[in-house]
């Protein structure tokens, strides 16, 4: 206990209540004295209520004037004792206030200029009886008895610095449950002493502040694009998927598009859509020549019941290196794997792809893509339809609508809505289709083999779902690493809209 | 997929109904198209008339106009019968000359006689000239369209090529004349550079350009490029001369049919159109265009039921299939077997699947059972292994207190290089050829970039700043049929005001002993089992002299030490290349080795 603590503890003995601290203890600083009673009340030694107030204090002038007066008495005096004062001497006879006693003098009425611009006594007025009010006030103020001032005039005293005004705290302290004048000392922590020694039983603790956060802990963090990536791979191998090796960004012109029937003047082809790559310049023609016959004949003649696109396939176009635009290439690629040995399978992807686009908040350069595909015998659309509800009821998504759509590889083609309560509309949610029988037959697949296939991006669903604006923020160099550690761990099934 | 604004208050004429906005949503939804926008809201304050945006199947050609979409819709809604598009004798003839074949080798042409048009219809068939020339012509460069006035011009008509100088007229909106060559030069100045300017590359640089000519080698246009003033049509013209110019012969034909079939609606002669003879005897396309004889194709009834999951009768199938304008028959000779006769709009159905689609949109998605069908084999789900690997890293490094960014694969030049004080050797970094910006030039071949761009993205951030990544680079290899392959690497940074070398030695240590790889003392020495170790390296040049090393490791006993990363203390000019005003030590792994 601080001998501070001790005196207030003896004189709140000594008067039964303590009416002002700052009275009974006018050289000790109100936040020493708070801190001392916090340390006491936590023992119960006492309570205190605190009281704001405020109050002025004469500066070094105010102070002058209520030892020798106002500078109009005195400068009206001197007036009374010269008779008469030029106007440009006043500064010269009376010091640096001559202008505000002028002034003030004036206003009093006490004296008048006349036509020599010369200062006169008014008719009238005895030097002996004037009223200083100035000095008057200020002698009020010195005694601190300011409470029948008006505030005007104490802003008026204000501003002519004639006083300062200063905060003051005070307390009232009365004796708490457990008065004494001895104090114990509060333990903060139990200790590793304590416990062996059995001293925590005689110990007091000082009482916790359970109003509070606690210490923030280090920690690393899985970044939030990539959790959700994560429940997407647990919702497929909960479902039979394996994982196809879709690390090959670099593509041929061929699998990218020539495989999944995508005609050699498609749109998607075009420049503005897809990087191509210089260097290396040129694939090689892939190496099962009898598929790429097929492909061949299917784009310019048709083949397998399709009348074909009807123009001059090159292998030139096939050849081109581009950096993959969907995963599906390499769907493609393990299709036709699958042609060697056919039977029901079951295979995802989630993965980088790029499209030569302008960046904004909904586009980026490179995005993911997550992608299904479901070989089996003699499958329906309706079999589609019910696998898409499983699929995303798993992530929580219910009352899922179908569009009919246009997709160049699969036919029937549908757009996957769900509704959205935190939109209040039906979103896209992703897009799927049957595979082209005559993209599957190119390959070798038995034509009871069918191929459903689907696909969304990673980003667009942790955008809504998390109500990310711009994908910036969840992709690339921007992110935020605050974003990145204070993320929660990302449950798909979790509905945010309850 | 391509969007076309239409008339509101036309298109809801048309289909004989005003409809509320929910109603046409959900209409357009059944049959498979998207309504993209509803302007009211704005057109009202504007005093316009409103608009609705309307986004259509990028095969679907004949939507491309509100006559089209509302005749279909109209066909779906079983307001309204497949128009019956007929021919009439053709009057006249297009010769193609031999020379065409140097730039543009095919042609096509029809007349629409006796049309009126109004300023609505008249607007929508230049509009759909526009959307043909975008879409499926390809700006112009497989297909451009030239629509005249027949009686400006006397028949038969010539499709030449012809050196530029030699073809003058005054082209469409023009007062003067031009020859081609200074038209060429005309059009390239900045004012036309986003107009005409775009097609002029299509021809410049041949010898001889494509041009339709009249009787009296009065010039018609100068495809693909510009019509001539002289034969400019307008709203009031009653008889239009239309020229297809191509390369691609299939696609001609499909353009010449779509123009036709909207807009014969609006002839004397509904729905009828007269063909054009074309004689050009050198490449054997003489023919009378445009055909509309009829397409027909088998398709299988029980195929569509298997697909569907239904059992419905041909007459139900028909019914389906007539509401998206195909027109079956039960076949006489197989009672499987429908006759399906397909019209000259829908060049989308190249087989039997896509017949299948629309018995499908006919039935209705919503309608469709929701069938079980699948196989019950037991699928035995497994990740990819260096997926399986890359998340050992992931999880170790997070457990070490390390934050995981995900940067972008593709970077500028410098970045990967010269700012890392690296030389391209041209043997390794794949490079791009089209990129929009120069942020985009290379993908990357180590995580540095990317992990540097972050760390200075997030310099406000509290050092130290801790990151890693895990995620693939590219390499070339010219042994492969891509030419490149992806390779796992992870990469883990310190920075802050000291450069925390011996943190991140730590954090390569904690790694190696999550992937049961002990370090090894005496540079490999101490012990000849499975384990690391590392070396200093003063030919890593990212590293300050004397700060790096490379990391080496043993897979098993016996087994000769490879190099798979690197780390060390990044030089201080790279910290300033990238921005970023602290110390940093990096560490960076091949993950493929621990397969």
């Amino acid at each position: 206990m601080s001998d501070f603590q001790l005196e207030i503890l003896q004189k709140l003995n000594d008067l039964n209540e303590i009416k002002s601290t700052i009275k009974v203890f006018p050289t000790v600083s109100s936040q020493d004295v708070l801190s001392a009673l916090n340390s006491l009340k936590a023992h119960n030694k006492l309570t205190y209520s605190k009281i704001d107030s405020i109050h002025y204090d004469l500066s070094d002038e105010g102070k002058e004037i209520v030892t020798n007066g106002s500078h109009e008495v005195k400068l009206t005096q001197l007036i009374n004792e010269m008779g008469k004062l030029q106007i440009k001497d006043v500064m010269s006879k009376f010091g640096a206030n001559g202008k505000v006693g002028q002034a003030r003098a004036f206003k009093n009425g006490w004296i008048v200029k006349n036509k020599e611009n010369e200062l006169e006594l008014k008719e009238n007025i005895n030097v002996n009886e004037l009223k200083d009010e100035t000095k008057d006030l200020l002698t009020l103020i010195s005694q601190g008895s300011y409470d029948s001032i008006d505030n005007k005039v104490i802003a008026d005293l204000k501003k002519r610095k004639l006083i300062v005004q200063r905060k003051e705290t005070d307390f009232i302290i009365t004796k708490g449950a457990e008065f004494s004048l001895e104090l114990t000392k509060l333990e903060t922590d139990i200790t590793s002493d304590m416990i062996v020694t059995g001293a925590y039983k005689d110990l007091k603790f000082k009482p916790y502040n359970f109003n509070s956060q606690g210490i923030s802990t280090q920690s690393g963090a899985l970044h939030p694009l990539n959790k959700v990536r994560e429940e997407f791979r647990q919702i497929f191998f909960s479902m039979g998927f394996t994982e196809m090796p879709s690390n090959q960004y670099v593509e041929t012109g061929f699998w990218n598009f020539d495989a999944l029937y995508v005609p050699q003047q498609h749109p998607a082809r075009d420049l503005q859509d897809t990087f191509y790559i210089k260097d290396p310049l040129t694939a090689d023609l892939p190496e099962d020549k009898v598929y790429m016959e097929n492909v061949k004949a299917v784009h310019e003649n048709g083949k397998f019941d399709s009348i074909g696109y009807r123009y001059n396939w090159k292998e030139v176009e096939c050849q081109k290196l581009v950096l993959r635009t969907h995963t599906t290439a390499i769907s493609a690629a393990m299709l036709h794997e699958l042609a060697k040995d056919p039977k029901p399978t079951r295979l995802f992807s989630i993965d980088r792809v790029f499209r030569n686009e302008a960046v904004d908040a909904t586009h980026l350069a490179e995005f993911h893509q997550v992608e299904g595909v479901l070989a089996d015998y003699n499958i329906t659309l309706g079999d589609l339809i019910k696998f898409m509800e499983d699929f995303f009821a798993k992530m929580g998504v219910t009352g899922l609508r179908f569009k009919p759509t246009y997709n160049p590889y699969t036919e029937p083609s549908m757009e996957i809505y769900s509704w959205h309560e935190g939109l209040g509309k039906w979103v896209e949610i992703g897009n799927s289709g049957m595979f082209r029988p005559e993209m599957l037959e190119s390959m070798g697949l038995p034509k009871d083999l069918k191929v459903l296939g689907w696909g969304l991006s990673l980003e667009r669903p942790t955008m809504i779902k998390y109500k990310v604006q711009n994908i910036r923020e969840l992709l690339g160099h921007k992110v935020s690493l605050e974003f990145i550690e204070s993320n929660p761990a990302a449950r798909l099934d979790e509905d945010l809209y309850e | 997929m391509p969007t076309v604004s239409v008339n509101k208050q036309q298109l809801f004429d048309l289909l004989g109904k005003n409809y509320a906005n929910d109603e046409f949503d959900e209409l357009c939804f059944q049959f498979g198209i998207e309504l993209d926008e509803d302007t009211t809201e704005e057109a009202l304050k504007a005093g316009e008339e409103p608009e609705l945006k309307i986004e259509i199947g990028a095969n679907r050609y004949d939507l491309l106009c509100i006559e089209g979409i509302a005749q279909s819709l109209n066909e779906y809604l079983g307001r309204s019968e497949t128009p019956k598009y007929k021919l009439t004798k053709p009057t006249t003839r297009l010769y193609v000359d031999q020379a065409t074949e140097q730039i543009r080798p095919y042609a096509a042409a029809a007349i629409l006689r006796n049309i009126s048009f109004n300023e609505k219809s008249y607007a929508s068939f230049i509009s759909l000239q526009d959307k043909l020339h975008s879409n499926l012509c390809r700006n112009r460069t497989l297909v451009a369209m030239g629509t005249h006035n027949l009686d400006a011009t006397t028949g038969p008509f010539h499709y030449r090529a012809l050196p530029p100088k030699d073809i003058k007229f005054v082209p469409l909106n023009q007062t003067k004349e031009f020859d081609a060559a200074e038209l060429m030069e005309f059009y390239k100045q900045p004012e036309q550079k986003n107009n005409l300017g775009r097609f002029v590359h299509i021809i410049e640089n041949s010898p001889v350009y494509p041009v339709i000519m009249d009787s009296s080698d009065v010039v018609c246009s100068l495809p693909p490029i510009i019509n001539s003033e002289h034969t400019k049509i307008s709203v009031d013209t009653r008889n239009v001369f239309i020229e297809i110019t191509a390369t691609d012969k299939t696609k001609a034909e499909v353009v010449l049919d779509q123009l036709v079939a909207m807009f014969s609606r609006y002839c004397g002669d509904e729905f009828t159109v007269e063909p054009v003879e074309i004689v050009s005897e050198h490449n054997g396309q003489s023919r009378i265009t445009p055909n509309f004889a009829e397409r027909k194709m088998n398709v299988s009834i029980a195929y569509i039921n298997a697909a569907l999951g239904l059992e419905q009768s041909a007459d139900e199938i028909i019914a389906c299939l007539k509401k998206l304008s195909l027109h079956a028959t039960a076949s006489s000779e197989d009672k499987d077997i429908l006759e399906v006769s397909i019209p000259i709009t829908r060049p989308d159905i190249l087989h039997p699947c896509d017949i299948m689609e629309d018995a499908a949109i006919g039935y209705g998605y919503d309608n469709l059972p929701k069938t079980e069908k699948l196989s019950n084999a037991n699928f035995i789900a497994s990740p990819l292994p260096i997926n399986k690997i890359s998340d050992i890293f992931r999880v170790a490094s997070a457990q070490a207190s390390w934050l995981e960014v995900m940067a972008l694969t593709l970077c500028s030049h410098d970045e990967n290089f010269k700012f890392l004080k690296t030389e391209d050797d041209n043997t390794k970094a794949v490079k791009l050829a089209n990129p929009k910006t120069l942020e985009y030039q290379v993908v990357r071949t180590t995580l540095l970039p990317g992990i540097l761009k972050t760390v200075k993205e997030n310099r406000k951030h509290s050092l130290p700043i801790k990151v890693f990544e895990t995620g693939d680079v590219v390499f070339k290899n010219d042994a492969l049929e891509r030419k490149a392959y992806n390779e796992r690497h992870w990469g883990a940074i310190y920075t802050g005001k000291n450069s925390g070398f011996e943190i991140i030695q730590g954090l390569l240590g904690k790694i190696m002993q999550t992937l049961r790889t002990p370090w090894v003392a005496d540079f490999g020495a101490a012990s000849p089992s499975r384990g690391y170790w590392i070396e200093q390296d003063d030919s890593l040049k990212t590293y300050f002299p004397g700060r790096g090393a490379k990391v080496m490791f043993r897979a098993k006993e016996g087994a000769e030490p490879q190099q798979v990363g690197h780390l060390g203390v990044l030089h201080p000019e790279v910290m300033n290349n990238f921005d970023i005003p602290y110390a940093a030590s990096y560490v960076e792994l091949n993950a493929e080795v621990f397969l």
